[in-house]
């Protein structure tokens, strides 16, 4: 499907709401083509060739607003896909602050597209994947690769309002990861390795397998620590999932329906100087970078936390209506099947300065955390307080020692960002948490409890 | 019921095996879905939704090569079909005759949520959300879901199966938070199945006050201890521990890769002779339940513990064909757009014959976790995560305060082997899983069931 037939899916879409009655309304159409390899063992376990499309249509009448999609895209699909948004909005209760933003826009950002994906055969594709696996083999002690995979997509996205916006982009990604088994028995231990990009020519396969086997490997032999309190190295995967959680905590949304432990904290010191943190819809590499947002309103950049203070929340129209403020471009949406709701883009820490192993020198005796699980259900998300199980390696004499599992680190989210003492200098994108690049980052004492 | 005609998929079929193959399938889907919440005190985001589309699978080999594609539109699916089989290197052959196939009533609906107004859902969360606030003066906000959901399925293969079945589910779910002196906390309920409006009729808004009972109470917790004690589990949600810790280590895709603890463990005695587990797709009504899973198989009950030996792994038709067995109706997928790989449907430990003041009287200094914010394990090690939401500690045989920052931290093979005791109280209760990116519905359920130690991990000394 062309971008012009997509554009103007979206524009039929936001016709047949007005005609069905609706005051406002707003047109989101998406359609795109993914592949998916997966290898096994140097074969090829599956492979996948997918083509979607769909439509969603916001219709506001009388303060009140209804959403609804399908997949449908002729004439007669838009038409009822727009009568069942407007339908459904009876139900809701009025608001006055729902509605269509005031300002529309779309910011350049460059290299959304990378044309290279086209010149990528299938069975080049399936190669990347098989050079993934195997790099992770060739890691001593690794028993087995479980799966490696490489993905891809191209998509195209258009938005079209009854306020005369009306826009499109189209993007591609490609991501890679693997995971490995090292150890035997009880003593299995697995690693996962990652990479993203534009295009598959822009993955190291080497460098994702070897991360997934080095990963695996680190932690064979591992025991249970005995609890302290300590020095805390949070590696990038672990740092990023962290900042994931806070990003998601700093949705106006959340705020105002009192869900955020960082409400009534606008402008206060609620981290160590040494950390800041920015929402970032604009960088060129990043995952979620886009020209416009879920409802049209230009992308980017926004500083989130920047001398330890905590600068602003993320907003939509709705939700800065509601604040007396303006909307960060923060309208976000999984796919056409989900109305806007305010989410993060690209979270980005601040790279500081110093490698890992710096950080972990500077630590001394602590612990280096490389896997964190249950991260969304250890946390308290209104105060903040959690207790997430973990694994990694002791810090001993300023070096990475004895590999340990079965324990949980323990804190408050604030107390956590206060106690940075050291960010990296080298950031990495990781998909964990939504999208963030992060760096390491030490925290200078936590709860850690074993046996 | 008709989203594709026999003879359309059988010319479907046939283009799948172009350049052969060992099974070409091709699976529609109709999604219907409406859902509507309420978040401080207004009634909000109504969603609409009406999806078609199919997915084309050929099997070759230990190889899957699959498309799919939104509508159900000839040409589409035989595009679809034909770039399948572009994957395959071999000589076409024909595909059994397929016939048309008519859904089982085996969960029975008694009142389809569609038909029932809109106005009539937005009134039961105001309703809930009522309930929520007069549970409490600390009652700060309710935020209640209401979704449903019909799905109706066909199954093709090129072994002659043809298959259908349609899916409703309800769910109503509450998520309550509760403030006092600076202290926050939030508790959550649900109710949900395989079950029309009917499920909603009697006291729904139970839910809401459960949740925020979980909420009040936990307002006055005190830190969880640390160390290796006795746990109780709680029954209805506390099963999250045994579909986690267990349950997906029985999917035969981990058994087969050896990522699996219970590899090679057929047979063995894994847990006291008095503990029986099941998944069973085919529980009326049930969240997890369905007529066929998304391969065709009928749903069944399958005895993946018997009498603490281990009796089954929970197959789809790959992996079933790779262990030259039958499948277990366990080969499902969240929707047209996913390949089916092996996923639990209702697992539940069967119930013993104590009460839970049974096993929490045998307990001098423990934790009696109630329910489960969620958990997470390694399949390849069985190491398992959960947070508890509700919990309280157990002294002399006595529950008593409500602990807050309980996490578990254990190994599936060790907590099932250390299972001491189990209560005659089963309850299932509603959950999504989440595996190899897809999300699909899970009943969790047990009766109290007692582990003799683990980890807990906590805020406190």
């Amino acid at each position: 499907m062309s971008d012009g037939e997509l554009e103007a899916a979206a524009r039929r879409a936001v016709q047949a709401a007005l005609d069905a009655g609706a005051d406002d309304a707003e047109g989101w159409a998406e359609s795109g083509v993914s592949r998916n390899v997966r290898v096994y063992e140097g074969k090829v376990e599956s492979l996948s060739d997918a083509g979607g499309r769909g439509v969603g249509v916001r219709a506001f009448t009388a303060e009140r607003s209804g959403y609804a999609y399908g997949t449908d895209l002729s004439d007669e699909g838009v038409g009822g896909v727009a009568r069942a948004a407007y339908e459904s909005a009876a139900v809701a209760d009025p608001d006055e602050d729902d509605g269509l933003p005031e300002e529309f826009g779309a910011a350049e950002v460059d290299g959304l597209r990378s044309a290279g994906l086209e010149d990528w055969s299938t069975q080049r594709k399936v190669e990347l994947a098989l050079d993934v696996e195997r790099a992770a083999r060739a890691v001593d002690g690794v028993t087995q690769v479980e799966n490696a995979v490489y993905s891809d997509a191209e998509s195209s996205v258009a938005i079209a309002n009854s306020r005369g916006f009306a826009a499109g982009y189209a993007s591609t990604e490609a991501w890679s990861y693997a995971s490995a088994f090292a150890g035997e028995g009880s003593d299995l231990m697995t690693g996962l390795g990652v990479g993203l990009a534009r295009d598959p020519g822009r993955l190291d396969a080497d460098a994702i397998g070897r991360e997934a086997g080095e990963r695996a490997r680190a932690l064979v032999g591992a025991r249970q620590p005995r609890s302290r309190r300590c020095p805390v190295v949070l590696d990038a995967f672990v740092a990023a999932s962290f900042m994931g959680f806070i990003g998601s905590m700093l949705s106006a949304d959340a705020v105002q329906r009192g869900r955020s432990l960082f409400a009534d904290r606008e402008g206060e010191d609620v981290a160590d100087p040494a950390l800041a943190l920015a929402d970032d819809a604009t960088d060129p590499d990043g995952p979620a970078s886009a020209p416009f947002d879920g409802e049209g309103a230009a992308s980017r950049r926004t500083a989130l936390i920047e001398g330890g203070r905590l600068q602003t929340f993320l907003f939509d129209t709705r939700t800065a209506r509601k604040a007396g403020r303006a909307t960060t471009g923060n309208a976000s949406r999984g796919s056409y099947r989900s109305p806007p709701a305010v989410g993060t883009t690209n979270l980005i820490v601040e790279p500081g300065e110093g490698t890992l192993a710096e950080l972990v020198a500077t630590a001394g005796e602590g612990l280096y955390v490389t896997d964190v699980a249950g991260l969304h259900s250890g946390v308290n998300p209104v105060s903040g307080t959690f207790s997430v199980g973990a694994s990694g390696r002791l810090i001993e004499n300023g070096e990475l020692g004895t590999p340990v599992r079965e324990l949980t680190i323990a804190s408050d989210l604030v107390s956590m960002l206060r106690a940075v003492e050291g960010v990296g200098a080298e950031g990495r994108w990781v998909p964990f948490g939504g999208s963030v690049k992060a760096p390491p980052v030490l925290i200078r004492r936590m709860s850690v409890s074993g046996s | 019921m008709t989203l594709v005609q026999p003879e359309l998929a059988g010319r479907v079929l046939e283009a799948a095996l172009r350049r052969g193959g060992d099974l070409a399938e091709l699976y529609a889907e109709s999604r219907h879905g409406f859902r509507l919440s309420l978040d401080d005190g207004k009634v909000e985001r109504p969603v609409d939704g009406l999806e078609l589309g199919a997915c084309v699978r050929v099997v070759e080999g230990d190889a899957s090569y699959y498309g799919y594609v939104d509508g159900l539109a000839e040409p589409d699916l035989l595009r679809v079909a034909g770039s399948v089989a572009e994957a395959v290197r071999g000589q076409a052959r024909a595909p059994a005759a397929v016939h048309a196939a008519e859904p089982e009533d085996i969960h029975p609906i008694g009142s389809r949520p569609e038909e029932v107004e809109a106005a009539a859902k937005a009134e039961l969360l105001r309703a809930c959300d009522a309930r929520a606030r007069a549970a409490g003066g600390e009652v700060a906000q309710a935020r209640v879901g209401y979704a449903e959901g019909r799905r109706r399925v066909q199954v093709f293969n090129s072994d002659g199966l043809a298959a259908a079945d349609d899916r409703t589910r309800v769910r109503l779910s509450a998520q309550v938070v509760a403030r006092s002196d600076g202290r926050v906390e939030t508790g959550t309920d649900t109710r949900g199945g395989h079950a029309g409006w009917e499920l909603l009729v009697e006291d729904p808004e139970a839910v809401a006050e459960s949740a925020a009972r979980k909420a009040l109470t936990m307002l006055e917790a005190v830190d969880a201890p640390t160390g290796r004690l006795p746990v109780v589990v709680g029954n209805g949600f506390g099963g999250v521990l045994l579909h986690e810790a267990v349950g997906h280590g029985l999917e035969a895709d981990a058994v087969q890769k050896r990522a699996s603890v219970y590899a090679g463990k057929l047979g063995e005695q894994v847990a006291e002779p008095f503990v029986t587990a099941y998944d069973d797709g085919r529980r009326r009504g049930e969240w997890g339940s369905d007529g066929i899973d998304d391969e065709g198989t009928p749903t069944r009950r399958t005895t993946v513990i018997e009498e603490g030996e281990l009796t089954s792994y929970l197959y789809d038709l790959l992996r079933a064909r790779k262990d030259g067995v039958a499948s277990t109706g366990n080969g499902r997928r969240e929707s047209f757009r996913h390949v089916p790989v092996p996923r639990m449907t209702n697992t539940y430990f069967a119930p013993g014959e104590a009460t839970p003041d049974d096993l929490i009287a045998g307990v001098e200094r423990g934790l009696y976790a109630v329910s489960f914010g969620g958990g997470q394990v390694e399949p390849a090690t069985g190491d398992f995560v959960f947070g508890v939401s509700e919990g309280y500690l157990i002294e002399d045989g006595e529950v008593t305060a409500p602990v807050r920052g309980a996490t578990l931290v254990g190994n599936g093979l060790e907590a099932l082997a250390a299972i001491d005791g189990i209560a005659s109280d089963l309850d299932i209760a509603t959950g999504y899983c989440g595996k190899a990116g897809q999300s699909v519905p899970a009943g969790v359920g047990q009766p109290h069931v007692r582990i003799r130690r683990l980890t807990v991990g906590g805020t406190g000394e």
